[in-house]
């Protein structure tokens, strides 16, 4: 107890629960301590005793609904006061101590509580000995047992208690909610939970310097928060913007290596899908979105091209940079071939997003075979996908290759021996033009050493 | 350019000079390696747009369209230089009868002499036999000529090809849309690596020459110059009384200096280009 130096001789506090009080409190909310002014617990005391006419403040006007409301804790009252004979302690009394913000335990952490916040906390009705179950009076055991959030909370503790965070070693309920005194809905824009608190909340251990970083997890914040999910939520303040537990849920967090996790590659495109509806429908279309229903576990799911939390505007230039060799993990010779086109050296400088990607002529979620008549590559509908870009495309335009292999002779015969001619050429013309010169230098120069040795001169 | 000073120093009576290409000529020399270094620089980081100096140049200049841009701006201007040229040659070959244009010692056409002096050339190298008399044009120069020439025609269609594709597309097959890249990379890349290495090296940069021969950017050669490179034009002037018609001034000391800057400005940004080419290609 560093600053709160009252005396213990003082008289302790001892007011009686009367029915009056119980039920006022009950009608009127917690009664609000002004914790500004009550630097000590004596004057904390003193605050309390003098009733309502010191700290009290009311909440809402009761009309009608006041009365029903004491007839209705009236009644708890009774029930309740019979429990907790032959005394209650009200969480002024717990206040007068704990009240002082500079309260510590014997090792030096916080015990002191915020009576307004807690007040205005989704908890603000309970007594303290709801939690504190083990406190019967006062003076209380110096080592009281740690609350259980589980006696009320059962359902997410069951579900925490199978999760990723099942092992944790700190108090798994507050790292997520924060102060366990200051819990508030998580519809309160002050709460740990809130929407747009979730990413940093999450981000206190799933960034580099927090818990991912000791544990060798990737660091998720950073990327998130970047991400155009980030974005929408961070500076749009958009509610429904994908967030942490859009995704991972909030208690039952699996690994994604667990077949009944939100985020195991199977169930991503449905975790995705619960707000990218129409996207999953196209994705489950396509040859992708139907090897992955067989069980193929090879083909990509949403993640694979657009990252799980470094998620891009799909229109931008580093999107577009990034994500053709992503398909070209799969599609190797597709990818190779790409690359010796017109398309991908343009595509690969930056800047110039227009250049035909991958998915400009395959569709990026209902990707099928050339052989689909639905496929906008089928030779169908060729001259209208090559005729986005390509304005006045025609019937042989759309011959040409975008994947053709100069080295192939029988897949493209024309290509390669124009290909070996062009080499051929520049392989002859350097060669002889290489030995010539170099032969010219050495020649010329000896015939300059030996006039200047000569006749002093070095005309050559 | 140490063969005029030497030869002024030396020289008893003043040194003459002799107009070896006209204005006209000199800048189109000068609009073909302002355009042919535009070409490249922006074909270049096309070409290999993978390597670690292309995607900085390009984010540099304004990223892949401003590139595309200037190459296209460069294609066009040249286009025109060289459509002009043709309009030069069908006029003073064709409607002027204007002889030495398609054949004889000062046409550009190649001749059974070029063939000899080819052998004869890389013999002397070798030192086997007699340094070869070379007139107006040396087989190397014409070499040079038809190089860029032909480089045109097949560049500049390929290119042409690739830019409005879908019109080109009417009387072309698929396939040709496809060839024309390599064609036109290709030969790009044959023009690059042969002006900044042998087209230098063979007119400027070899010892009789080095640094620089200034006469593409003067137009005129000293005398002392003019017998030893061309010893048989020399010789034919000479004879037919056609040497005083060559007389020109000396050139004025800043178009020497300007000429300097200027071609030593465009050899740097070639041998530039040139090392960054090797790097790519064999990186």
């Amino acid at each position: 107890m560093n600053g709160a130096a009252w005396d213990p001789q003082e008289p302790r506090l001892r007011i009686s629960e009367t029915m009056t009080a119980w039920l006022e409190r009950s009608r009127y909310g917690w009664p609000i301590h002004d914790g500004a002014k009550a630097q000590t617990p004596r004057e904390a005391a003193s605050r309390a005793a003098n009733g309502r006419g010191g700290g009290w403040r009311r909440r809402r006007a009761a009309g009608w609904r006041g009365w029903m409301g004491a007839a209705m804790a009236a009644a708890a009252g009774v029930v309740l006061l019979a429990a907790l004979t032959p005394r209650a302690m009200r969480a002024q009394d717990c206040l007068t101590c704990h009240g002082d913000g500079s309260m510590t335990d014997a090792a030096g952490h916080s015990i002191a509580v915020d009576g307004k916040k807690f007040g205005d906390s989704i908890h603000g009705s309970l007594q303290c000995t709801s939690c504190h179950a083990d406190i019967q009076g006062y003076p209380h055991p110096g080592k009281v047992t740690a609350v259980n959030c589980k006696t009320c909370h059962a359902d997410q503790a069951a579900q925490l208690a199978g999760s990723v965070h099942a092992d944790a070693k700190e108090h798994p309920c507050t790292s997520c909610h924060g102060n366990a005194h200051e819990i508030y809905p998580k519809s309160d824009a002050r709460s740990a939970v809130y929407p747009l608190n979730v990413p940093k909340t999450c981000g206190q251990c799933h960034s580099s310097n927090g818990m991912a970083g000791k544990h060798g997890l990737p660091s998720v914040y950073p990327n998130y928060i970047d991400s155009i999910h980030g974005f929408a939520l961070s500076t749009e303040g958009l509610l429904v913007a994908a967030n942490c537990q859009s995704c991972h849920g909030s208690h039952h967090i699996l690994s994604h290596t667990d077949p009944q996790s939100s985020t195991y590659k199977a169930n991503i495109p449905q975790t995705c899908g619960n707000c990218h509806a129409r996207i999953n429908d196209e994705y489950q279309a396509g040859v992708h979105g139907q090897a992955i229903a067989k069980g193929d576990m090879k083909a990509p799911v949403c993640s694979d091209c657009h990252t799980a939390h470094a998620i891009l505007q799909p229109t931008e230039s580093a999107f577009r940079m990034q994500s053709t060799p992503i398909c070209g993990n799969c599609h190797k010779d597709k990818f190779s071939t790409y690359r010796d086109t017109f398309h991908s050296q343009l595509g690969s400088l930056g800047g110039y997003v227009e250049t035909a990607r991958c998915w400009d002529c395959h569709q990026a979620h209902d990707v099928r075979a050339a052989s689909d008549p639905g496929s906008p590559i089928n030779p169908a509908n060729l001259i209208a996908t090559c005729g986005r870009c390509h304005a006045g495309a025609n019937a042989s335009f759309v011959q040409y290759q975008p994947h053709a292999n100069a080295h192939d002779r029988k897949l493209s015969p024309g290509l390669y021996f124009v290909r070996l001619f062009m080499n051929l050429l520049l392989a002859s013309v350097l060669t002889f033009f290489l030995l010539h010169t170099i032969l010219w230098i050495v020649r010329s120069r000896y015939n300059q050493m030996k006039d200047r040795a000569g006749n002093g001169g070095n005309h050559a | 350019m140490p063969e005029m000073e030497q030869a002024g120093t030396r020289g008893v009576a003043p040194e003459r000079f002799y107009v070896r290409f006209t204005r006209e000529q000199r800048y189109m020399h000068a609009v073909l390696f302002t355009t042919f270094l535009g070409l490249a620089a922006t074909g270049l980081p096309i070409r290999f747009s993978e390597s670690f100096w292309a995607r900085r140049f390009a984010a540099g200049v304004g990223g892949f369209g401003a590139i595309l841009f200037f190459h296209k701006l460069c294609a066009v201007v040249l286009t025109v230089a060289f459509l002009l040229h043709l309009k030069e040659v069908f006029q003073r070959g064709l409607m002027r009868h204007e002889k030495g244009i398609f054949w004889g010692p000062t046409s550009m056409v190649a001749n059974w002499k070029d063939v000899k002096d080819v052998f004869g050339h890389v013999r002397w190298f070798l030192g086997l036999g007699p340094k070869p008399q070379f007139d107006r044009y040396a087989y190397w120069e014409k070499f040079d000529y038809w190089a860029v020439f032909w480089g045109m025609i097949v560049i500049g269609f390929s290119g042409y090809a690739m830019w409005f594709a879908p019109f080109f597309a009417h009387f072309l097959p698929g396939w040709a849309l496809n060839a024309v890249l390599v064609i036109h990379s290709e030969e790009g890349l044959l023009a690059i690596l042969f002006i900044f290495s042998i087209h230098f090296v063979n007119t400027h940069l070899r010892p009789e020459s080095f640094p620089m021969d200034m006469v593409i950017f003067t137009g005129v050669e000293s005398e002392a110059e003019f017998r030893h490179k061309r010893p048989l034009e020399y010789a034919r002037n000479a004879e037919g009384g056609e040497l005083e018609k060559k007389v020109g001034n000396a050139p004025p000391v800043w178009l020497v200096n300007f000429s300097r800057v200027a071609g030593f400005t465009a050899i740097l940004i070639g041998l530039t280009l040139l090392v960054l080419t090797l790097t790519a290609y064999f990186s």
